[in-house]
């Protein structure tokens, strides 16, 4: 996909996350905003993964850490054509798959996630398993910036790069605001990158909510041979919505009707 | 008593792994610096390419196992029970069983099994709050028969499931008769001995216990007895348990677990909800600091041991 129909992805992915969210009166709207250019990156340009090679264990794996923005997740798969996607009018409804988290009831999802510091050990176990089996599967999640303080992110941070991980890679969403507060007031993580470099990783930074740097960055991988790669890509909460960026209560604040009227003219 | 005692449930499990691995290049044993503790070292060294290490890190332990049976390879994430059933226990919950993993979550040196290293050790809840979870079996067998058939059997399981054993030597086959591939099966209770006055059911390494105290009960009391080793504490073999309750004869549980939550409660709950009001007793460690000691002395302090159960029942049958 060409940069200008990528740039247009994100746009429509932002108004079917504003959307859903809206219709469903609940979601977490600023991680969703922030991940999306993410998603759209790994799902239209990187990943070898598609409704057709769902079922075949050669489809590249993305397990999605920080569920909770599973709004995103399901936008671009509904645009992948996973499922349809007026099924998200359902969104968080009674008897409803589509929950508030990741789950493997939807077509397209690999694992159930919504607890933290869960999906990178399973990533690790699927980059071993594409590992022993030579299947050139690569293996991506997405990390949100809270989760890092959880202690079994460590554990597969040291896990990946003693066995050599490189068809593993793992991105975070560095919005650097978490429920409470920035990060940096709630459990600071700076310097993150040498931490990890420390750990074993390869890491670079990108700009996370351009598509074209994340094309460029991500078209690079492995980074390194015989290392897991570590993307810190730098996003903005709320991204693309002037009054949601940057403001701690758009965590998981749904707009109203009037608000939402206003998002989707600046996405216009 | 028709039986040997033979070897630890531990070496059994190893031995199988091994032969299973032979047939089978898609097991794999995921470990926490427990191989040693897990008797496999000689799995290692004829399967290196079958042994994942990850450390002291029993999260990334379940984790990992969780990535690799997702990626269609028979998973053996193996730990020493205390710290698996409880350190690992959200990634058991989330991402073996929510998610629907066939991971075997192998509990080592359970129940006491660790005696004098104290409550760290233990792991007297695992019934408990795995049973609280859906979709995962809870296997504790009581010999080397039933362990070799619960691993075979695990392996080719499509759904979650936890086996736990202890390091202490057991009999080969408690009922003396080694009908390989016919009489255990995963959620079928097995009827080692059966009598007519009362029933033990049993779970694990208290199953052995059960059978010394209902042969002294025999010889010096008359009193005849049922032993049920109920291996699948979930799900439970309830037609076999309502099957035995409908003599009206006392039934007795015994445990290496809590009295709280484990077998004994599964079984009274099963029993209250149908009806049945047989004189019934659980048999287990009390919600307690545990007593320190060796395996032995534990089992022996709390009453499961031939002595402890047979004082047990002559006491309750006379009041």
């Amino acid at each position: 996909m060409e940069l200008k129909a990528l740039q247009e992805k994100s746009k429509l992915y932002r108004r079917n996350i504003l959307k859903y969210i809206y219709n469903a009166k609940a979601g977490h709207t600023g991680g969703s905003l922030s991940v999306i250019d993410i998603l759209n990156v790994l799902y239209n340009r990187i990943m070898n993964v598609s409704p057709e090679n769902f079922d075949s264990n050669l489809r590249d794996r993305y397990i999605q850490s920080k569920g909770h923005c599973v709004e995103a997740l399901y936008v671009v798969l509904a645009d992948k054509g996973f499922f349809a996607e007026e099924d998200l009018l359902t969104l968080c409804k009674y008897q409803s798959p589509y929950i508030g988290h990741p789950t493997k009831k939807i077509k397209g999802i690999e694992q159930n996630t919504g607890g933290l510091g869960h999906g990178l050990s399973i990533c690790c176990g699927n980059a071993l398993a594409a590992k022993k089996d030579k299947s050139g599967v690569r293996v991506f999640t997405v990390l949100g910036d809270g989760e890092m303080a959880e202690g079994s992110n460590w554990e597969a941070f040291m896990f990946a790069a003693h066995y050599k991980l490189d068809n593993l890679c793992a991105i975070l969403d560095y919005n650097k605001l978490q429920i409470t507060a920035p990060n940096a007031d709630v459990m600071g993580l700076e310097p993150l990158d040498k931490k990890l470099e420390a750990f074993g990783w390869v890491v670079k930074h990108v700009d996370g909510n351009d598509v074209e740097a994340l094309t460029q960055t991500l078209e690079g991988l492995p980074f390194e041979p015989d290392k897991p790669s570590f993307v810190i890509a730098h996003t903005t909460k709320g991204k693309g919505i002037s009054y949601m960026e940057n403001i701690l209560k758009w965590h998981h604040g749904v707009p109203s009707a009037e608000q939402y009227e206003a998002a989707l003219l600046e996405l216009n | 008593m028709n039986f040997t005692i033979n070897k630890a449930n531990l070496e059994v499990f190893s031995e199988t792994l091994q032969s299973l691995a032979q047939q089978d290049k898609d097991i794999y044993v995921v470990t926490s610096d427990s191989r040693g503790s897990g008797k496999l070292v000689p799995y290692g060294q004829c399967f290196p390419e079958q042994i994942v290490e990850v450390g002291i890190a029993e999260q990334n332990l379940v984790g990992v196992a969780t990535g690799l049976a997702s990626m269609g390879k028979k998973a053996f994430a193996v730990s020493p029970a205390c710290f698996l059933t409880a350190r690992a226990l959200e990634q058991i919950k989330n991402d073996v069983c929510y998610s629907d993993n066939a991971v075997k979550l192998i509990g080592i040196s359970a129940g006491v099994s660790y005696g004098a290293l104290g409550s760290t050790h233990h792991s007297l809840h695992d019934y408990a709050v795995l049973r609280a979870i859906n979709n995962i079996t809870i296997v504790a067998p009581a010999d080397n028969y039933e362990t070799e058939e619960a691993i075979r059997q695990a392996a080719e399981m499509t759904s979650p499931v936890y086996i736990r054993f202890g390091k202490k030597n057991m009999p080969d086959s408690l009922s003396g008769v080694l009908e390989k591939n016919s009489a255990f099966k995963i959620g079928k209770g097995r009827i080692i001995q059966e009598g007519t006055d009362l029933t033990f059911i049993a779970t694990g390494e208290a199953v052995l216990p059960c059978v010394q105290a209902a042969e002294v009960l025999a010889q010096e009391h008359g009193i005849s007895c049922t032993v049920v080793s109920m291996h699948t504490v979930k799900p439970l073999d309830s037609t076999l348990i309502m099957h035995i309750a409908a003599n009206g004869k006392p039934i007795i549980t015994v445990e290496e677990h809590s009295v709280y939550g484990g077998l004994g409660e599964a079984v009274g709950s099963l029993l209250l909800q149908n009806g049945f009001h047989n004189q019934f007793k659980i048999v287990g460690l009390p919600d307690d600091h545990t007593v320190s000691g060796s395996q032995v002395e534990i089992f022996e302090h709390y009453g499961i041991s031939k002595k402890g159960l047979s004082d047990t029942v002559l006491t309750w049958i006379k009041n």
